[in-house]
C-alpha cells in the first residue's frame, strides 16, 4: 500500500485536493456572502442579479463549468491566470482555473445556505437595527450577517463537505489531484484497483469527517439563543 | 419647562411630530385614513383603540418602518426621507420600543446599548460604555450588563430596549405596545420606567392597552378605530366623557372588569 501511495504520489495528490478545497472554500464564501447580501438587498437590480446567478450556476453541472473554465476561458478566449514565462505555467494555470470553476459553482450554494441562515432571524432584529439609525450595510455587518452565519453553520458545513468531494471533478482538466491519480492506478495497476479505491475513499473520509464533527460542534456552540 | 401639580412637566407648544393627511392601504384595507396628528415637544400622547385599528401601523409609519402612500410626516420640521442615509440619520433621533423587545440576540446587554452610539454617532467605546451603564442603572438592569438577552426576563429585556433607545439621545420615543408581550407581574416594572421617562420631559408616542398608564402619564389620548382617529382629548375627559359611540363601546368593554 505504501508503495502504491509513493508510486502514484497520492500524498501530493491529497495535498492538491486540500489546496483546491481551501482556496475554493474561501473564495466561494466571499462570493456567496456578496450574493446573499444582493439577494436580500432592497435594490431590485441587485436582487435580480443575485437570483439569476444562483439559478444559473446551481442548475449547471460542475463538470460543464470546470471544462468551460479550461476549454472555454483558456482554450477559446485565451484567458490565462498564470504568467506564460513561469516554469510552472501549465500547472498553475490549470489549478487556478479549477479553483475559479469550483468557487463560482459553490458560491451559489453558499449563498443559499446563508439565506437560510438569514431566514432564521426574526424580522424584528432588522427593524431594531434600522430604528437605532444603522444604515443597510451597518445592519448587515453588525446584526444580520453575524446571526445568519451562526444559523447557517450546518448547511455551510454541508457545502464545504460537498466541495471537498467535488474537487475530484477537476481531474477532467488535468489537475493532479486525488481522482486524477486514481485514474492512473486504474489504468496501470488493475490488480491493485480495489486497494486504490479504498485508499482514496479512506483519504476523503479523513478529510471530511472532522469537517462534519466541527460544524456540529460549532453550530451547537455558537447558536444564537432567542 | 414648568411642572403641573402631578409632577409631570407641561409640554411646550412647539410642534415636533406632525402628520398631515397620511393614508396607507394594506391591499384593500384602508389602514390609515387621512391621519392628522401633531405632537408637541415634551408631550406624551397615548394611542388606544381596538385591535386592527391601525394604531401600531401609525406608530411604525412615524419612523418609516412602514411606508405610506400620501400625506406628509415631519419630525422637527424635517420631512421623513424615503430611504438611504438621510432616513437612517433621522431614525437615529427617533427612539423605538417594540412589543417583542427585539434586542440583538447575539450581543450582550451592554453591547446592545452601546452599538447605536458607537456605530451611528461615532462615540468612543469607553464613553459609550460609561453612558450605557448609567442608562442600565436608570432602568434597573445594570447588574445584567454582561448577559445575553435570552438570559433576561421579558420585563428586563424591555427595559434594556428602552435604555438602548435612550442611548441615542432621541428627540421623540415611539412605544409600540411595549407591555403586550409581558407577563402581568412584569408590566409594572416597564410602565414605571416609562412614567419616569414622561416625568423627565421626553416626548413620547405610546400605543398601549394600559389605561392606567394613559390616565397617569398621558397629556393627550388619541382614540383610533378602523384606521381613523375618532377622538383626541385629555385622559380625564376621554375616560369620563367619550364623545363617539365607538369609543364608548370600546371603553365599556375594557373598563367593566
Amino acid at each position: 500500500m505504501t508503495e502504491l501511495i509513493e508510486e502514484y504520489q497520492l500524498l501530493a495528490a491529497f495535498w492538491m485536493t486540500i489546496k483546491l478545497t481551501a482556496y475554493s472554500a474561501v473564495i466561494s464564501l466571499v462570493l456567496g456572502t456578496i450574493l446573499a447580501i444582493m439577494r436580500v438587498s432592497p435594490v431590485r437590480i441587485f436582487e435580480w442579479v443575485g437570483t439569476t446567478y444562483v439559478t444559473l450556476l446551481r442548475n449547471t453541472p460542475l463538470t460543464l463549468i470546470v471544462l468551460f473554465c479550461s476549454l472555454g476561458l483558456w482554450g477559446q478566449l485565451g484567458i490565462e491566470l498564470a504568467s506564460r514565462e513561469s516554469d510552472t505555467f501549465i500547472v498553475d494555470n490549470g489549478f487556478r482555473l479549477a479553483v475559479l470553476g469550483l468557487s463560482v459553482y459553490h458560491a451559489a450554494f453558499v449563498c443559499e445556505a446563508l439565506r437560510s441562515g438569514v431566514n432564521t432571524i426574526p424580522l424584528g432584529q432588522a427593524e431594531a437595527a434600522r430604528s437605532i439609525g444603522l444604515t443597510f450595510s451597518q445592519s448587515m455587518t453588525q446584526v444580520i450577517l453575524p446571526q445568519a452565519f451562526r444559523g447557517a453553520i450546518t448547511p455551510l458545513g454541508n457545502v464545504l463537505i460537498a466541495l471537498t468531494k467535488n474537487t475530484t471533478v477537476v481531474a477532467a482538466i488535468g489537475v493532479a489531484e486525488t481522482a486524477y491519480r486514481m485514474k492512473a492506478i486504474a489504468e496501470f495497476e488493475p490488480a491493485l484497483l480495489m486497494l486504490g479505491f479504498a485508499v482514496v475513499a479512506l483519504g476523503f473520509v479523513i478529510l471530511t469527517l472532522p469537517m462534519g464533527m466541527l460544524t456540529s460542534y460549532l453550530s451547537a456552540r455558537l447558536a444564537v439563543k432567542r | 419647562m414648568s411642572e403641573d401639580a402631578t409632577g409631570f412637566p407641561e409640554p411646550s407648544t412647539e410642534p415636533l411630530v406632525v402628520l398631515e393627511n397620511v393614508n396607507k392601504h394594506f391591499g384593500d384595507l384602508h389602514v390609515l385614513q387621512d391621519i392628522n396628528l401633531t405632537v408637541h415637544r415634551g408631550e406624551v400622547v397615548v394611542v388606544i383603540g381596538p385591535s386592527g385599528s391601525g394604531k401600531s401601523t401609525l406608530c411604525r409609519t412615524i419612523n418609516r418602518l412602514e411606508t405610506y402612500e400620501s400625506g406628509s410626516i415631519t419630525i422637527g420640521g424635517e420631512t421623513l426621507p424615503q430611504e438611504g442615509k438621510a432616513l437612517a440619520r433621522l431614525r437615529a433621533d427617533v427612539g423605538m420600543v417594540f412589543q417583542s423587545f427585539n434586542l440583538f440576540s447575539h450581543k450582550t446587554i451592554l453591547e446592545n446599548v452601546t452599538m447605536g452610539p458607537t456605530k451611528v454617532r461615532g462615540v468612543k467605546s469607553a464613553a459609550a460604555k460609561k453612558r450605557a451603564m448609567e442608562l442600565l442603572e436608570r432602568v434597573g438592569v445594570a447588574h445584567q450588563a454582561a448577559k445575553y438577552p435570552a438570559q433576561l426576563s421579558g420585563g428586563q429585556q424591555q427595559r434594556v430596549a428602552i435604555a438602548r433607545s435612550l442611548a441615542m439621545e432621541p428627540t421623540v420615543m415611539l412605544f409600540d405596545e411595549p407591555t403586550s408581550a409581558l407577563d402581568p407581574e412584569m408590566i409594572n416594572e416597564v410602565l414605571d420606567v416609562m412614567v419616569e421617562l414622561a416625568k423627565s420631559g421626553m416626548t413620547m408616542i405610546v400605543v398601549t392597552h394600559e389605561m392606567g398608564f394613559a390616565r397617569k402619564a398621558a397629556d393627550r389620548v388619541v382614540f383610533m378605530s378602523d384606521g381613523a382617529i375618532l377622538e383626541e382629548n385629555t385622559p380625564e375627559e376621554f375616560f369620563t366623557n367619550p364623545q363617539t359611540d365607538r369609543a364608548k363601546d370600546f371603553l365599556g368593554k375594557i373598563l367593566t372588569h
